[in-house]
């Protein structure tokens, strides 16, 4: 014997109920009708008809100003804009098969997905383990399970350092730093008898690349040690204790317990600083000298602004966009694991 | 698990992700404003008159955009003084961010009367003329002078002012209001304490470097960092060697033009100052202020530069220094050209865009700063010449300035305008900038920069991007 509930009874719904809730959607309860009211599914509409109410202007200036000039970059990237007057002609994908032969391009293209690569893989390193050390690399004291090294405060506030300074004053800085005849660099290694070292042009030749990589570590790994100490002390004591009287040494304790317990904050952090690496606009434009290196950002705004190229740059913009959403979507799955509860 | 912090990662991830979204605003920005449209006010012209030879009309306001740079912004200042005794009032406006301040008004179609596009930061003028927005000046050209009537203002500029406005036409669509003299720039005191004559042949300038490096000074300098100062004295040395020929075919952008043999000896006299020691130690990552900083200190004898280093090192020259500039130094006695060619031309750009509203006030703005009074006014102010003829004669001049003048006499007509710098600015910048900085900083040889300037000319030649010009 067939027996209809009334849940099934109630589907589909009529359509013209559907076109009620719609409208509700727009109407002030008192306005609605009581069928439409005591229907299920006006609760949930109820919600997000509140939440969407409130969000809608804020969500309107971020249509206007982020997501629609965006959209357009899609278009622009379709013509052939120089930039300088309104007047273009769309040309299909004529940019982007002119994107896939330039060689130049790919250099530059090259030069990001190394510092894609390497700087997220130092400089998360680096901040791991200076933060390690300053959460639990000293020497042990009494009533406490595990405590930095000397005078760790200090160095948290040292670390952040060159996270106060723009970018562009560390490019300056460094620019200075490995200038040939002045530089501290130079001079610093013919002082400690190094003079073998010295180079007569750090930033102009193939150096360039690992000059700069090393300056973007050198920037940002303060913010991460911040950031690890910050979910490192989060760590409750016992944890240490317990590793403690079961005998584990530092760098057991690092890898089992500090490591994996830090994990979802490490991959926020590679996200983030991943961006940062594929940017690296301002060091290169800055401190490397016009000839020498290029890198993605860097070849969009020369082209976009020097050669009088907009479309073509935008269509390196939507190159480039793609490269950050790619890498973005990875990370989301690389590395995915249930967050542990303490 | 849906507790605070579970929320806050998941929403940092997304966040960051978003972050990724964002890199494109910086160009969707500049889109958005790609599609604005124009208003014209345009003032009507009056009837032409001989002291009102454009038609201003008495009451129509003038704009004028100033690069803030080197010069200051007092000469246009006193100009627009003279403009506002005749005519309406004018509206200064002093910038170092030429492009980031205009080229929005550019796209408008709302742009100022007059632009000095000068600076790192200028318009693409070649980009500006394919899409017909800047005005052809040929009207001014042939107008009246301000100082005599019966000279045109054409016949009162040096040679190679025009040639500089033109881009593969006869049309002439920017004035370039300075004149620069480039040459191997020098201290007569340092020459004179070596006790050695200026070098006319290579094999002077060896012996020139090898008696400078018994005492511990180098030969050279120049900024790595700008190689494309090189080319300051490399392409008029080109030029003497081979002829006037080479370097329009090498502009041209003409196959194989940097395998001539011309280039190679160039090149290989180049190398040899490395090759032996020569160049000052580090010159290859110094800026143009660290490199003439160590040139001012006596620490090397020439560096290839322009007149404008008189004025931008004038704080750190020593007194005795007695600056001076001297022809790049030739090959032999087989070569083309006589050693007193150089390369000089004008620079310091302005323009009058086509959609201007006062266009004649612009084009008699410039025919004020043509005139004699406004010109030596410039060159007192800021010490550097106008492309004004004989503008600076009787003036007191500082020693680098008057031996510029000096040595421009002396060229006569030899004189090269290589239009690489202004035509091809990536091409010469970067490539050729690159391959020259490479061969001086030792890690290449001559045969291979050659090589692969030529392979740059031929990218940029077929490259349908770039718009290609080709000497008048």
């Amino acid at each position: 014997m067939e027996v209809r509930t009334p849940r099934e009874a109630e589907s589909p719904p009529p359509p013209c109920t559907r076109l009620h809730l719609a409208a509700a959607f727009f109407l002030p309860p008192r306005f609605t009708p009581r069928r439409v009211r005591y229907d299920r599914r006006y609760r949930k509409l109820d919600t997000y008809r509140f939440i969407s109410w409130f969000l809608f202007l804020p969500l309107l200036v971020y249509l206007l100003f982020v997501v629609s000039p965006f959209l357009q970059a899609f278009f622009y990237s379709m013509t052939d804009w120089s930039g300088f007057s309104s007047a273009y002609n769309f040309t299909g994908f004529e940019n982007y098969e002119r994107l896939w032969n330039d060689d130049a391009f790919w250099d530059a293209m090259g030069n990001s997905l190394v510092l894609l690569v390497l700087a997220p893989v130092i400089t998360l390193g680096l901040g791991l383990f200076f933060a390690f050390m300053l959460n639990a690399g000293g020497r042990r004291r009494r009533n406490e399970a595990v405590s930095g090294v000397f005078g760790s405060r200090l160095y948290k506030v040292v670390y952040f350092f060159p996270q106060v300074l723009s970018l562009a004053i560390i490019a300056v800085i460094f620019a200075r730093a490995l200038s040939p005849r002045s530089g501290v660099l130079n001079e610093g290694l013919g002082a400690v008898g190094l003079d073998s070292w010295q180079r007569e042009d750090w930033l102009g030749g193939d150096l360039a690349l690992w000059c700069v990589l090393f300056v973007l570590c050198w920037s940002f790994v303060g913010f991460y040690v911040v950031l690890f100490s910050a979910a490192m002390s989060a760590i409750p004591g016992e944890i240490y204790e317990a590793s403690l009287l079961d005998g584990a040494n530092r760098s057991v304790t690092f890898f089992r317990i500090t490591l994996p317990l830090t994990w979802d904050t490490v991959r926020t952090g590679w996200i983030y600083m991943g961006i940062q690496a594929l940017d690296a606009f301002a060091l290169v434009n800055v401190m490397v000298p016009e000839h020498g290196m290029d890198v993605v950002p860097s070849y969009l705004f020369e082209k976009a602004f020097r050669d009088g190229q907009a479309g073509y740059a935008t269509a390196i913009g939507v190159a480039l966009f793609l490269v950050t959403l790619v890498f973005s979507v990875l990370m989301m799955f690389v590395g995915r694991r249930e967050r542990i509860e303490y | 698990m849906t507790s605070g912090p579970y929320l806050n990662r998941r929403a940092l991830i997304r966040r960051s992700a978003a972050a990724g979204f964002l890199t494109l605003p910086a160009v969707g920005a500049l889109a958005s404003c790609a599609s604005g449209g124009g208003d014209n006010d345009t003032v009507e012209r009056e009837e032409a008159t001989d002291s009102n030879p454009f038609g201003v009309n008495p009451d129509a306001e003038l704009e004028v955009v100033i690069f803030d740079g080197g010069f200051g912004d007092q000469y246009a200042l006193d100009a627009e003084e003279i403009y506002q005794g005749s005519y309406g009032p004018v509206e200064h406006v002093k910038t170092t961010e030429i492009q980031t301040r205009l080229q929005p008004r550019m796209v408008q179609g709302d742009p100022p009367d007059v632009v000095n596009n000068g600076g790192a930061d200028a318009m693409d003028i070649a980009a500006l003329i394919r899409n017909n927005q800047v005005h052809d000046l040929t009207e001014l050209l042939d107008a009246p002078s301000l100082d005599d009537p019966s000279v045109s203002v054409r016949d009162t500029l040096l040679p190679g002012t025009v040639e500089m406005g033109q881009f593969g036409s006869e049309a002439m669509y920017r004035l370039n209001y300075t004149f620069n003299v480039y040459g191997q720039w020098y201290s007569r005191t340092a020459l004179e304490r070596l006790e050695v004559e200026y070098p006319r042949t290579w094999d002077e300038m060896i012996a020139v470097c090898e008696k400078a490096k018994q005492e511990g000074i180098a030969g050279w300098t120049y900024p790595g960092v700008y190689p494309y100062y090189f080319n300051f004295t490399l392409y008029p040395f080109i030029a003497k060697i081979g002829g006037p020929d080479v370097l329009r075919a090498i502009d041209n952008l003409e196959p194989n033009a940097w395998r001539h043999d011309a280039v190679r000896s160039a090149f290989e006299a180049y190398y040899e100052l490395v090759a032996r020691g020569y160049v000052l130690q580090g010159s290859p990552g110094l800026t143009h202020e660290e490199s003439q900083g160590e040139w001012n200190q006596y620490r090397a004898l020439f560096i290839p530069n322009g007149s404008w280093v008189e004025n931008e090192t004038a704080q750190n020259t020593p007194e005795d220094f007695d600056m001076a500039v001297g022809p790049p130094t030739g090959l032999d006695s087989s070569d083309a050209m006589p050693f007193e060619t150089i390369w000089a031309s004008a620079g310091e750009p302005f323009f009058v865009p086509a959609d201007a509203a006062n266009v004649p006030g612009g084009l008699e703005f410039l025919r004020i700063m043509l005139g004699s009074e406004s010109a030596r006014n410039f060159t007192q102010l800021v010490s550097s010449l106008t492309c004004v003829r004989g503008a600076a004669d009787g003036l007191t001049l500082p020693p680098g300035l008057t031996s510029a003048q000096e040595i421009l006499a002396a060229a006569g007509d030899n004189l090269v305008i290589p239009r690489m710098p202004d035509w091809y600015r990536q091409l010469n910048n970067e490539e050729i900038g690159g391959a020259v900085a490479a061969m001086m900083a030792g890690e290449m040889e001559p045969d291979e920069a050659i090589t692969r300037c030529q392979q740059a000319a031929d990218a940029a030649a077929r490259d349908d991007s770039i718009q290609k010009f080709q000497h008048v």
